[in-house]
């Protein structure tokens, strides 16, 4: 993977289901701002919201790809242009997915909370669905109150752009509790797919026995939390109530998925009788149900990846994903040599095209 | 293997029949057997609880059927309906070996001891059964086993291994059907 030209791995069509909008500051989302909460921001020389520098320290060199860093000093894929230069014109995407994790979900103040989320995807209707026919995007949600996240979807889910909520998969309750089930019947109802990604509320402690010491610990360790939400998603019955959510599982990972499907479906034989309606193992609800970006790629050696691949069972659950701007050093043409040449189109693009409900391009 | 009256309901036991162990319950008044090895790994299925089925299409949406209990494995939790021996979770894959255990009367057994029970034909066996007698008048059959003790005033557990029986007679009301 370079900056100029796809990788000679794939030359098929591309969709890119991970790249990032990055708000450049809080003053480019006042124009989407009422007055009052312009002024909440002045008032008190409020910057952005805290949750993403945890996540990804600016100059981490997780943070940005250092050729994908702006000499000018902007905020790395701030702006469209960027992202055209970088990734849509050189790997000719047919399509691609802008996620912004802008953390909006680490503001308390509920209404100020509502009025930022509102205001963060009003800009990628305007600075990104706007300006390029190839992107789509995730709305973002004010994640901390299950009734303004579905008032937010029915304001803005129906814009064709929306093909997705963005759903840190760091939150204060697990995304399978009841309380979330209207929202998730919500996206349904607007077909879009519920986006679980890396990120999410810094309040509440990474990994799930207390805080680690560095950030290679929180970040490597991730997948805990998806394991989490995962399993919260399928105990608790969230596939029998909207039987139509699709998922996907964004910069996740995806080759820790057999040890937990194994794990689970060991478990629900003999546990079933808590969540009777969890009717068949749970690792084939993850089949169904979830979709997994390519990036990062834990692909262990070479000489393995193609038995670990396979422990998936199935063809259709990767997709892939740049995640621009960060950089993880991914080998897209090890992970492609490592596939079964009917799972290479299919994870390069058709298994998103499906997913997203996204049109074949000329 | 013997008095019906030995095995109060929620009771269960053992028995060993020709070599193998299979494990007999009296569930509310019905009697159930099976092998008693778990298919899976081979615990002593003898040694699980009787749950009743839960299932449930909605979170939050329960059917709790007392009237169909599922026997739990003693090791996983795995659920099996005693009378087919299929386990709940994979009923193609994974299965239990049921055995059918009746109450029979005394005089029958009695009948079936002295002849070896194996050797009777489906006719032998209608033709015996007949003459049983009718729930509330029980002949006292006019064999008595030498071998074995058996009071024919008495009902007894009967652990059946052979093929399928014919379908009971309409006038066969005192045997109890197993599920």
């Amino acid at each position: 993977m370079t900056t100029t030209t796809a990788a000679p791995a794939w030359t098929g069509p591309v969709i890119d289901v991970d790249v990032h909008a990055n708000v450049p500051s809080a003053e480019a989302l006042f124009p989407y701002l009422a007055r009052q909460w312009v002024d909440w921001c002045t008032e008190r020389n409020w910057k952005a919201p805290q949750g993403p520098t945890v996540h990804y320290p600016p100059n981490s060199p997780r943070a940005c790809r250092p050729e994908w860093r702006p000499a000018d000093g902007r905020v790395p894929s701030s702006d469209v242009d960027l992202l055209r230069a970088h990734v849509l014109d050189p790997w000719g995407v047919d399509h691609a997915i802008v996620n912004c994790y802008y953390g909006v979900d680490s503001i308390r103040q509920p209404d100020w909370h509502n009025a930022m989320a509102s205001a963060v995807n009003d800009w990628l209707v305007e600075h990104w669905l706007e300006k390029d026919s190839r992107l789509r995007a995730s709305l973002v949600l004010p994640a901390r109150d299950p009734e303004s996240m579905v008032k937010e979807i029915r304001r803005v889910g129906s814009h064709p752009g929306f093909v997705q909520v963005l759903l840190p998969v760091r939150t204060d309750a697990l995304w399978g509790r009841r309380m979330f089930f209207p929202v998730f019947a919500a996206m349904a109802e607007h077909d879009l797919v519920a986006g679980l990604h890396y990120g999410g509320t810094n309040d509440g402690v990474p990994s799930t026995t207390g805080y680690p010491s560095y950030f290679i610990e929180e970040y490597a360790a991730e997948w805990q939390a998806f394991g989490s939400q995962i399993t919260s998603m399928v105990a608790e019955g969230l596939f029998q109530a909207v039987p139509d959510l699709r998922v996907a599982v964004l910069e996740g990972g995806f080759l820790w998925l057999p040890a937990w499907g194994w794990r689970m479906n060991k478990d629900w034989k003999g546990l079933r009788r808590e969540v009777p309606w969890l009717d068949e193992p749970p690792f084939d609800v993850v089949r169904r149900h979830f979709r997994f970006s390519t990036a990062p790629t834990e692909a262990g050696p070479a000489s393995t990846l193609e038995r670990s691949l396979g422990w998936l069972r199935t063809e259709e659950a990767l997709m892939f994903a740049t995640d621009y701007p960060h950089a993880h050093d991914d080998d897209l043409t090890r992970l492609l040599a490592a596939m079964p040449e009917t799972m290479r189109a299919k994870t390069m693009s058709e298994n998103a095209r499906h997913w997203y409900r996204l049109p074949r391009r000329g | 293997m013997g008095r019906a009256s030995d095995l109060a309901p929620g009771e269960k036991m053992a028995v060993e029949v020709n070599g193998r162990s299979i494990a007999v319950f009296n569930v509310d008044g019905r009697y159930y057997g099976l092998l008693n090895s778990c298919p899976h790994r081979g615990a002593d299925l003898c040694r699980g609880r009787f749950l009743p089925l839960v299932t449930s299409t909605m979170p939050g949406q329960y059917t709790y059927d007392t009237g169909r209990p599922l026997l739990a494995c003693p090791w996983h939790g795995w659920e099996f309906d005693v009378t087919t021996g299929q386990s709940y979770f994979d009923p193609a894959g994974t299965r239990g070996r049921p055995y059918t255990v009746e109450v029979e009367n005394g005089a029958l057994v009695a009948e079936e001891l002295r002849r070896g029970s194996l050797d009777l034909t489906p006719a032998q066996y209608a033709q015996a059964t007949a003459a049983s007698g009718r729930a509330g008048e029980r002949v006292p059959g006019p064999y008595t086993a030498e071998t074995v003790a058996v009071c024919v005033e008495d009902d007894y557990l009967v652990v059946d291994l052979r093929p399928p029986r014919p379908a009971p007679r309409s006038d066969r009301t005192e045997r109890q059907p197993t599920a």
